[in-house]
C-alpha cells in the first residue's frame, strides 16, 4: 500500500511537472499581455510531433531533443507576428474565436501532415531503465528525467523572472501593463518574448512527454483545459501559483484514480465503490478549483491586485 | 421596443464598444425573425415539391443547434458572459432522455421537465461559482465545467461511457409516438424555436432585460444605482442552461443516439461562433448564425475532409481582418452603427 502510495506520487508529481511547464508559460501570457490564448495546447502537441519527426530524422532523441527546443521558439515567434499581435488590444471574446480557429487548423494541419495514426517514440536506451526506490520498488528513470528537467526548468525560471532585469519587467508588466510601458519599456517587444518563451516550455514539455505517450492530434487539448484549472487556481499571471497548483493538480488527479476507490470500498460495497470512484475521480480536480475559487475568487497566489 | 434603445455610455474599459452597436432595431428584428420563420414553416412545402426529404432533417437538426445558440445569445449577446461550457447542458439534456429512456420513462413531457430541472440546477451552482469571477477566468471557468459534466458523462459506463447509447425509440406523448415522423419532429422543433425566441425577446425587453443589458454596458453605474448584478447575471445563466438542455432533449430524440461529444468543448466553441457569426445581442441573428454555420460546415465537409482547416482559416481570418472583429464585419455589412 505504502508501495503503491509512492509511486503514484511520483507519477503525481510528474504529471503536476508537466502541467507547469505548459501553465507557466500561458499564465504569464494571461497575465501580462491580457490575453486569451485557447492554442496554448496545441503547442505542446507541436512539441510532442517535432521530437518525434526529428528523432526519427537524428536517430537520437536528445539531439532531436535540443532541436525541438529552439524549433518551437521560432514557431512560437511566427505565430505571434502573424496572429497575436493582432490579438493584444482585441476583446477576449476576438481572442476566444481567433484562437479556437488556430486549435482547428493546427490540429488539422498536425493530421494532414503526419496522418491521424499515433505516433510513438521510442525511450532513449541510455535512459530505458528503472532506478531502485525503497525496498524491491523501481521507478522508471525515464520519468525521474522528466521531473528532475521539470524542477531544473522551474528553477530556471524562478531566477529569470526573481533575479534578472527582464524578471523584474515580467513581473512588473503581469501587475500593470500600460505603466511599464509608459516608462520606457519596449513592450511589443517584451510580449513577443513572453509568448515565445511560453511556446518554447509547452513544445518542450510536449517533447519530454512523447517517449511516455502516443503522439496523435488533438493530444494538447485535454493538457489545455488541464492547465486552465491549474492557471485558475494559481491565480492568473503568477508563476509561483502555477508550480503550486500544477503539482497539486497532478497529485490530486493521479492519486484521487488510484486511492479514491480504494477509499470508497471502506464505505459501500466493492463494485459501487468502484463505479463511482470512476466516476468521480475525473472531476476531482473540478471540484477542487470550484472549491479554491469559492474561498479566493483570484486563485491562491493572485498577481494582480485588483483581479476581481 | 424603446427598450432596445437603452444603451448607456460606457466608461469603464472592460466593455468593447462595438459590442453595443451591431445591433438591429426593434422592429428590424422583427422582421427578419418573421421572415426566417416564415420560411422555415414553409420548408416541408419544398421538401415535398423537390422530393427531397432529408431537407427536412437537415432543417430539424439546424433549429435544434439554433434553439441552443438562441440560449448562448441571452448570457453571451445580453450579458456579455463569453461561457466557453455551453455544449454541457445540450449534453445533460440529451442524457436525461437517453437515462429516463433506460428506465422505460418515453414521455418527452417528464423528459424535458427533467433536463429542465437538471440543467438548471447545473447551472445555478456552476453559475453561482464562475460569476464570481470576470473576464479570463469567467472563460476558463466554465470551460472547465463544461469539461467536468463531459468528463462525468464518458465515466458513466452504465449509460455507454465513451461510446455513447443508442435510444429504442423517439419520446413518445401520453404513450403516443407522435415524434416518429419527421414532418411532426420539424414542427414540434419549429413551435419550440419559436416559442424560446418570444420567450426570451419578451426577457430582454422586460426590466430584468435592462438590468442584464445596463450590466453588460456598464457594471459598475448599475450597482451604483442599487442594483446587484451577479443575481439577474445567475438567472440569465440559468435560463440559458435550461433552454439549451431542451435543445439537448430535441436532439437526442433527433439522432436517436446521445454520446459525450455532444458536450464536448468544441461543440461550446461551435455554439459561439453561431452567435458571433448571426450578429450578438439580436437574438434573430443566432438563429441565422447556426443555419449559416451548418451549412457551411457541411459544405466545407463535402468538399474535404479536412473541413475543420478550413473553418479554422476562416475563423481567423475574420477576426483578423475585420476591423472590429466579427461584430465590426457584421454592422460593416449591415451598413449599422460603425463606431
Amino acid at each position: 500500500m505504502l508501495n503503491l502510495f509512492l509511486l503514484q506520487a511520483l507519477n503525481g508529481l510528474q504529471f503536476g511537472i508537466l502541467l507547469f511547464l505548459v501553465a507557466a508559460g500561458l499564465t504569464l501570457i494571461f497575465g501580462i499581455m491580457d490575453l486569451i490564448n485557447l492554442a496554448h495546447g496545441v503547442l505542446y502537441m507541436v512539441g510532442a510531433y517535432l521530437v518525434a519527426t526529428l528523432t526519427a530524422y537524428t536517430g537520437d532523441f536528445f539531439l532531436g531533443l535540443a532541436l525541438t527546443i529552439p524549433a518551437t521558439l521560432l514557431f512560437g515567434i511566427i505565430l505571434e507576428v502573424l496572429i497575436f499581435r493582432r490579438l493584444y488590444d482585441r476583446d477576449h471574446l476576438d481572442q476566444v474565436l481567433a484562437t479556437f480557429g488556430l486549435i482547428l487548423i493546427l490540429n488539422e494541419g498536425v493530421q494532414m501532415l503526419w496522418g491521424a495514426a499515433p505516433m510513438s517514440v521510442p525511450i532513449p536506451d541510455v535512459l530505458s531503465g528503472s532506478i531502485p526506490l525503497i525496498g524491491n520498488m523501481r521507478y522508471p528513470l525515464f520519468r525521474v528525467l522528466i521531473i528532475a528537467a521539470g524542477l531544473a526548468t522551474a528553477l530556471g525560471l524562478y531566477l529569470l523572472v526573481s533575479h534578472t532585469r527582464i524578471g523584474m519587467r515580467l513581473r512588473a508588466g503581469a501587475t500593470n501593463a500600460p505603466m511599464i510601458s509608459a516608462l520606457g519599456v519596449d513592450i511589443r517587444r517584451l510580449f513577443m518574448l513572453v509568448f515565445a518563451l511560453g511556446a518554447m516550455l509547452a513544445g518542450f514539455a510536449g517533447a519530454m512527454v512523447a517517449p511516455i505517450l502516443s503522439v496523435q492530434p488533438g493530444m494538447g487539448d485535454s493538457i489545455l483545459i488541464l492547465t486552465f484549472v491549474v492557471i485558475v487556481i494559481g491565480g492568473v499571471g503568477s508563476v509561483r501559483g502555477a508550480f503550486v497548483a500544477a503539482l497539486l493538480v497532478g497529485l490530486v488527479d493521479t492519486l484521487g484514480r488510484t486511492f479514491g476507490p480504494i477509499l470508497l470500498r471502506s464505505l459501500m460495497d466493492p463494485s459501487a465503490a468502484s463505479q463511482t470512484g470512476r466516476t468521480l475521480a475525473p472531476m476531482l480536480i473540478y471540484i477542487l478549483m470550484a472549491a479554491v475559487l469559492f474561498f479566493r475568487p483570484a486563485g491562491l497566489f493572485p498577481a494582480k491586485g485588483a483581479a476581481q | 421596443m424603446s427598450a432596445s434603445d437603452l444603451t448607456l455610455a460606457g466608461e469603464t474599459p472592460d466593455v468593447a464598444p462595438q459590442r453595443r452597436l451591431s445591433r438591429l432595431d426593434g422592429r428590424g428584428t422583427a422582421l427578419a425573425a418573421g421572415l426566417i420563420f416564415a420560411a422555415l414553416a414553409l420548408l416541408p412545402l419544398l421538401a415535398t415539391a423537390i422530393d427531397d426529404q432529408f431537407l427536412l432533417v437537415t432543417a430539424t437538426r439546424i433549429m435544434i443547434f439554433a434553439l441552443a445558440a438562441l440560449s448562448l445569445d441571452l448570457i453571451l449577446g445580453y450579458g456579455a458572459l463569453v461561457s466557453f461550457g455551453h455544449a454541457a447542458f445540450i449534453g445533460l439534456g440529451a442524457y436525461s432522455v437517453a437515462i429516463l429512456a433506460a428506465h422505460g420513462i418515453d414521455d418527452i413531457l417528464v423528459q424535458a421537465a427533467v433536463a429542465i430541472l437538471v440543467c438548471s440546477l447545473f447551472a445555478f451552482v456552476t453559475g453561482a461559482i464562475s460569476l464570481r469571477t470576470k473576464g479570463v477566468y469567467f472563460i476558463m471557468i466554465t470551460l472547465a465545467f463544461g469539461q467536468m459534466a463531459y468528463f462525468f458523462m464518458v465515466s458513466l459506463s452504465a449509460y455507454g461511457g465513451d461510446d455513447g447509447i443508442t435510444l429504442a425509440a423517439r419520446s413518445t406523448l401520453f404513450g403516443a409516438p407522435v415524434l416518429k415522423g419527421n414532418l411532426t419532429f420539424f414542427y414540434v422543433v419549429l413551435a419550440a424555436l419559436a416559442g424560446a425566441f418570444v420567450t426570451l425577446r419578451a426577457v430582454v425587453g422586460s426590466r430584468f432585460g435592462r438590468v442584464l443589458r445596463g450590466t453588460r454596458d456598464n457594471r459598475m453605474r448599475m450597482q451604483a444605482i442599487g442594483f446587484s448584478p451577479f443575481r439577474y447575471q445567475l438567472t440569465a445563466y440559468v435560463i440559458a442552461g435550461a433552454i439549451a438542455g431542451l435543445a439537448g432533449v430535441f436532439l437526442a430524440n433527433q439522432a436517436e443516439f446521445v454520446s459525450p461529444a455532444y458536450m464536448s468543448w468544441q461543440r461550446s466553441g461551435e455554439l459561439i461562433v453561431m452567435v458571433v457569426l448571426g450578429g450578438m445581442g439580436t437574438l434573430v441573428g443566432p438563429i441565422a448564425g447556426a443555419v449559416a454555420f451548418l451549412l457551411l460546415e457541411d459544405w466545407l465537409a463535402q468538399i474535404s475532409e479536412h473541413w475543420k482547416l478550413g473553418l479554422g482559416i476562416f475563423l481567423v481570418l475574420l477576426v483578423l481582418f475585420t476591423r472590429g472583429g466579427i461584430a465590426g464585419f457584421v454592422s460593416r455589412i449591415t451598413g449599422r452603427g460603425t463606431p
